[in-house]
């Protein structure tokens, strides 16, 4: 298809604003926690690490970095075991309600976080008569976590086929053996991409934590929100928010590169 | 696994009433076949005749509903894969990406628990035997169509199984690999002595590297025999016309069948004792071959390659054939 210069222009014109909006703050952010003054007059007129350092130094923060780093692995662990297992029964078997499992495991990504969190806050605490903590905020990632998995997983059992399986099978290795050197080592990277969106998922999550952290867990983003009204401690926030932001690029990053990475998963 | 101990005179395999369904689809509708020791059979037929699924039932992919597949003695139809002493050459060879040639050959002995030395040898003899020599550090994606092809005859060879499924394994080669491949094949199985099923729906194929051919039709064999019995005496219209090309004419009353090499058409001259006149309508030029179309005064239409020179199209000629070299069908 062509299209006209002044379309073009048009179109790399809506493309820049757009992106503009999304990075323009996320940089003044990042600027923001190497500003020298307090009030973040603009432009910086001196630039400093010692926010970055009195971050580090603060115990509330540091708890909240801890926090974050438990739940998401946690939380990913629980996708992988859950989401892989879920691929492999809707891939590779027939049974009833088989379409029905698959919308209900990638359904969670898109109910609002809202809902979901207030669903899940009554469930333990009132149905089950749990106390929040960091299970209940663990429980509740994973619903959302798992589909990363889950799709990520599906979509490299389908491309890879059966016909791997059977070979390995038909030269004498059972279904374990046939798992071990065959299917996981051609899905590894599919996984770990999975993995990695599942934890960045986790990572940033605010609104879900929120009715399920209860007040002893207090993750990243529940630290930011608690403080972002506390004057004296702006400038720490702006460092906090910084690094989610840099710690959230990452894992995005290696995913996209794992998942387009083919050399490992087609067939020949 | 342990080798099967060796009958002779007896059938190495005997398939026994054997069905299968896929939903209403009577994949299978009950199969009899005895294949002995050291054999090259081949199974043909179209796609979705069942030939297929019975190679996938003798490897263990598919269970069948009904009937008995017995391997040297005993009875295997309910047994895993890697409880079977056979190996499988796959349509699309599934060589394992991941590793690299020389692991991929020497899987089958890895997993079976052969020590590290050992089986590294094997492999290396296997892959001389295919005349791959240092492409041991290749991965498959590296490799062409026939040398993944080889790997993967490799792979199953290595393990010396009773018996080497096939799965239409020249179906993604082209015509001049194809016809290597075939030589290379045929001969790899008289060297190596084991049993071959093959199974593809080329009829040239079936009929230069067989031994015998079991034809399916509707998930039935509809004739087992060598190939020179199946293309001199097909027992249906189904395979004279899948087995090579056939006239089926109707002569004095009765409906016979005569293959285009034993016609052969004249100006005036006769070579057999049954004449028919006609017209010369077309050549159609196929390669190694021209067939002549000629339209006969009794109403139908022959196909000839054995023609005298200098005919035209539009010339009246002779068509004439033994009588013995026709055929009846029973069906």
């Amino acid at each position: 298809m062509t299209i006209s210069k002044s379309a073009r222009l048009a179109l790399a014109a809506l493309l820049g604003i757009g992106l503009a909006f999304i990075y323009v703050p996320l940089t003044v952010v990042i600027i923001n926690s190497f500003n020298a003054s307090r009030t973040f007059s603009w432009p910086p007129t001196e630039l400093t690490t010692k926010w970055w350092a009195k971050a580090i130094e603060n115990t509330g923060v540091r708890e909240a970095l801890k926090w974050s780093i438990i739940a998401g692995l946690s939380a990913t662990v629980i996708a992988l075991l859950l989401g892989t297992a879920l691929a492999f029964a809707v891939s590779r078997y027939e049974f009833f309600g088989r379409e029905v499992i698959s919308l209900l495991v990638v359904l969670p990504i898109s109910l609002p976080g809202v809902v979901t969190g207030i669903a899940l806050n009554n469930a333990f605490t009132k149905q089950l008569g749990m106390s929040t903590g960091l299970i209940t905020v663990v429980i509740g990632h994973a619903t959302f976590c798992i589909v990363v998995v889950y799709n990520n997983a599906l979509a490299r059992l389908r491309r890879m086929g059966t016909s791997l399986q059977e070979a390995s099978m038909d030269l004498g290795a059972n279904g374990i053996t046939t798992f071990r050197l065959v299917t996981l080592p051609n899905m590894a990277s599919a996984l770990v991409a999975g993995g990695l969106l599942a934890f960045g998922l986790s990572f940033d999550e605010i609104v879900v934590t929120t009715f399920t952290a209860g007040p002893g867990i207090q993750t990243l983003p529940l630290w930011i929100y608690n403080n972002l009204f506390r004057p004296n401690q702006a400038p720490i926030v702006n460092v906090v928010a910084a690094t989610l932001v840099l710690l959230s690029i990452v894992p995005i990053y290696l995913s996209q590169r794992l998942s387009s990475d083919s050399s490992t998963g087609g067939r020949f | 696994m342990g080798k099967v101990s060796r009958m002779s005179g007896q059938a190495l395999v005997s398939i026994r009433a054997l069905k299968r369904s896929f939903g209403d689809v009577r994949a299978v509708d009950g199969v009899d076949l005895d294949i002995r020791e050291g054999e090259f059979l081949t199974l043909l037929g179209p796609s979705g005749s069942g030939k297929t699924t019975v190679l996938r039932m003798i490897a263990g992919f598919e269970k069948p509903d009904s009937g008995s597949i017995t391997l040297a003695g005993k009875d295997v139809s309910q047994l895993p894969p890697y409880e079977r002493d056979v190996n499988t050459v796959f349509q699309d060879y599934a060589l394992f990406p991941h590793m690299d040639v020389l692991t991929n050959i020497e899987y089958g002995l890895r997993v079976k628990g052969v020590s590290k030395e050992e089986r590294r040898a094997q492999a290396l003899v296997a892959l001389k035997q295919i005349r791959l020599e240092g492409y041991e550090d290749r991965k498959p994606a590296q490799l062409s169509g026939g040398q993944r092809q080889r790997v993967a005859l490799a792979r199953a060879l290595v393990n010396k199984p009773s018996v080497l499924l096939l799965d239409e394994p020249l179906g993604a080669l082209d015509l001049k690999l194809r016809e290597q491949m075939q030589i290379e094949l045929k001969a790899l199985q008289r060297e190596v002595g084991i049993t071959f099923i093959f199974v593809t729906h080329d009829q040239e194929e079936a009929l230069s590297m067989s031994d015998r051919i079991a034809i399916f039709n509707h998930g039935k064999i509809e004739q087992l025999g060598t190939p020179r019995e199946i293309y001199d005496n097909p027992k249906s219209a189904f395979i004279s016309e899948f087995v090579g090309q056939t006239n089926r004419i109707e002569i004095d009353g009765k409906k016979v069948n005569i293959r285009p090499e034993f016609v052969s058409i004249s100006k005036s001259g006769t070579t057999g004792d049954r004449v028919v006149q006609g017209i010369l309508r077309d050549e159609i030029f196929v390669g190694a071959s021209t067939r002549y179309l000629v339209e006969t005064n009794l109403g139908f239409s022959m196909i000839s390659t054995q023609v005298e020179n200098d005919l035209k199209i539009g010339d009246a000629v002779t068509l004439s054939w033994q009588k013995e070299r026709e055929f009846l069908v029973q069906i």
